[in-house]
């Protein structure tokens, strides 16, 4: 039995190749994201079995389960597979891209971007009353133009006759720390009430989602990634290196803008949702490498199913075990990321 | 290298400490109570109690000085860590020290609910201490020993994780929020004359160590085979220069929080007016990052009258365009 599986279509004019190693960790991950998806939806205040779950998800169980799942829990447990999805898949691309295992969403200061807007936003639209004089629908708008300016911004600050990885980290790390001041001035100027509004944000929460966020979020997330499922290839020749990839006939620069965009567009639409969720787009490309390597035909969405998994568990631990207190999503994520990079900056030391 | 001779190095430096004695006059003067240079002069002279003398002698005073002490302390820990890791970008807060101090004083406050500033300090010794050897730690393992890009990575990661604790910390606790909100974002006001004078003597400490070893440091300039070949105890001098960054970033951070891209800027600035010769370089960078930081807090009392910016967010705002110009210039130019 080879290695890889061949499908083709078309008379072999469309034709695929799985990784056989690939699709069995794909399933396994999917079928594991399933039952956390599951079980989550039946824990809280009022618990649920998984099969009853499964059969309200059909349309049966009484009316205070369908209350309870369908109105409560299941936007936010699907918003927060959604985020994860969308923050893994940007950072395995921007890992790929900058060919640099430590580089993350959270780094290159797009998390920062989006993170300076909505505070602005809840600071610059509130009358003194602290009620905002605008619809809170277009706090994601502001997110996303965030993420996407400041994005573009460290692009063409690190362009100097192209642009190498290592001067877009740099890049990034400043813009990030003057993107933290601006976060804490806008923090500072509005009321002490929106101030830690907008940390719980800042810190990242699936809290409060509602039908209407899911309703846009979900589309646009999966155009997004099923856009990077296509770039694969381009992404794979790109990780060989700028000397090699233009070799082979890769238009490096057009390519990596792209990538970036596609990055940020991922990084804004979930901080949006969700805040800055830390660290997943960090550890979870990661966790998929050592699963299936780094091919990105494999690596993309296996590292989608991860980053869905942690946020989804990293929501349920957060308004389970300190209940009736509500701990932010993002901070378990950043728990156990923070101390994940610095053991993969150890791990690294040789490269 | 603007100042090429002694002589004038010597000008330079006594018109550098006129100037941060000008600057310090300035930041007693302006501000939001209008006061003139004569009511300074009488509040010191004969205080009559009034509201403009009460300003003057028990806030501008203490901001002035705070900000001329802190500013020195943090660019001559810039000049120390630049030298000593080789990397044009080394400054307290690319490195993460500020935050771990930061994160150790949320801590401190909160968690154990400390009011003492000499325990506050201590608490900012430590944290800036573990950061700053879990960064340096991170920098020189494996093969190739210390390369500048892990080193900034280690200290972006150090960073990151230090104030992603810091931000689960204060999400949990809304009061601490509160009280520890402007101090995070690396403010001189509203501190008392007392909280200096508790950190003071490590900072004194901190500049003469600095200036005692700073023959040294032009030895270790010249790369690290070289200054052991002439004879320089390498291993004592690094001991020496982290002990005197950690005084200096650490008691800044325990008086004024963490105040950024001073200890990028100035040490730049310095060496393109008085050369890398660190006997004069400490002294000029040290004078200028005084002047630097009281500008910012001056301007900073400006810009969104009556309310007034932290001057963390100012010194941040001016120093993000060098920081970037310095990355792109790369590091290979001197």
């Amino acid at each position: 039995m080879s290695k890889n599986k061949t499908v083709r279509f078309l008379n072999g004019k469309v034709s695929f190749l799985f990784d056989r190693r690939a699709i069995k960790v794909f399933s396994i991950a999917a079928i594991t994201a399933a039952i956390i998806f599951i079980i989550s939806t039946g824990i809280g205040d009022m618990k649920i079995s998984p099969l009853s779950v499964i059969n309200v998800l059909f349309g049966g169980g009484t009316q205070m389960e369908q209350l309870v799942v369908t109105s409560l829990r299941l936007p936010r447990i699907i918003v927060a597979l959604m985020v994860g999805m969308s923050l893994a898949v940007a950072g395995a691309i921007l890992q790929g891209m900058i060919r640099n295992p430590l580089a993350s969403p959270d780094i290159l200061g797009t998390t920062g971007g989006a993170a300076v807007a909505v505070v602005g936003f809840l600071a610059f639209f509130s009358d003194e009353n602290n009620a905002l004089t605008v619809s809170i629908k277009w706090m994601p708008l502001a997110a996303f133009i965030g993420a996407g300016v400041i994005a573009i911004l460290v692009y063409i600050l690190a362009w100097k006759n192209g642009v190498s990885p290592f001067r877009l980290v740099l890049i990034g790390i400043g813009v990030s720390a003057l993107m933290q001041a601006l976060t804490t001035l806008m923090m500072i100027l509005g009321p002490i009430y929106r101030a830690s509004q907008a940390n719980i944000w800042i810190t990242g929460t699936v809290n409060g989602t509602t039908w209407d966020n899911v309703k846009i979020l979900v589309p646009i997330s999966v155009i997004l990634v099923m856009i990077a499922l296509f770039m694969t290839r381009d992404m794979n020749i790109q990780e060989l290196g700028d000397d090699i990839a233009t070799g082979v006939g890769s238009h490096v620069q057009r390519q990596r803008i792209f990538f970036l965009v596609i990055s940020a567009a991922l990084i804004g639409v979930s901080v949006a949702f969700a805040g800055g969720i830390g660290f997943v787009g960090l550890m979870a490309p990661h966790m998929a490498r050592r699963l299936v390597g780094s091919s990105f035909g494999a690596l993309l969405p296996v590292s989608a199913l991860i980053g869905g998994i942690l946020v989804m568990l990293a929501d349920l631990v957060g308004r389970t075990l300190f209940s009736p207190l509500e701990v932010p999503a993002g901070i378990f994520t950043s728990a156990i990321g923070a101390p994940y990079f610095i053991y993969l900056l150890f791990r690294t030391r040789n490269s | 290298m603007l100042l090429k001779t002694n002589r004038w190095k010597i000008i330079g430096l006594i018109f550098a400490s006129l100037l941060l004695l000008l600057l310090m006059c300035g930041s007693i003067i302006y501000g939001y109570t209008d006061t003139t240079w004569k009511m300074a002069w009488d509040a010191f002279q004969f205080n009559n109690g009034s509201n403009e003398h009460l300003v003057i002698t028990t806030v501008r005073l203490p901001r002035a000085l705070i900000a001329a002490a802190v500013g020195f302390s943090v660019a001559i820990a810039g000049v120390l860590m630049q030298t000593l890791t080789k990397n044009p970008l080394a400054s307290p807060d690319i490195f993460g020290v500020n935050a771990g101090a930061g994160f150790a004083v949320v801590i401190g406050i909160t968690m154990f609910s400390m009011g003492n500033l000499q325990a506050i300090t201590w608490v900012a010794f430590l944290g800036a201490s573990i950061a700053a050897i879990g960064v340096y730690a991170l920098g020189t393992a494996g093969r190739e020993g210390l390369t500048p890009i892990k080193l900034t990575l280690a200290g972006a990661a150090m960073a990151a994780m230090f104030s992603s604790f810091t931000q689960g910390f204060l999400v949990t606790d809304e009061a601490a929020l509160e009280q520890v909100l402007f101090w995070l974002a690396g403010s001189v006001q509203g501190r008392k004359l007392e909280i200096l004078l508790s950190v003071l003597p490590y900072l004194i400490v901190g500049w003469l160590g600095a200036m005692v070893i700073s023959p040294k440091m032009n030895v270790l300039s010249m790369g690290e085979d070289v200054a052991k070949g002439l004879g320089l105890r390498t291993g004592l001098l690094k001991v020496c220069i982290a002990i005197v960054v950690i005084l200096l970033a650490g008691g800044s951070v325990a008086i004024a929080g963490p105040i950024g891209f001073i200890g990028i800027v100035i040490p730049h600035v310095a060496r393109a007016i008085v050369g890398i010769d660190h006997r004069w370089l400490i002294p000029f960078s040290g004078l200028l990052g005084g002047c630097l930081l009281l500008i910012a807090d001056i301007l900073a009392r400006y810009i969104i009258m009556p309310q007034e910016v932290p001057v963390g967010v100012m010194t941040a705002i001016i120093g993000t365009p060098f920081f970037i110009y310095i990355a792109r210039k790369g590091f290979n130019a001197k």
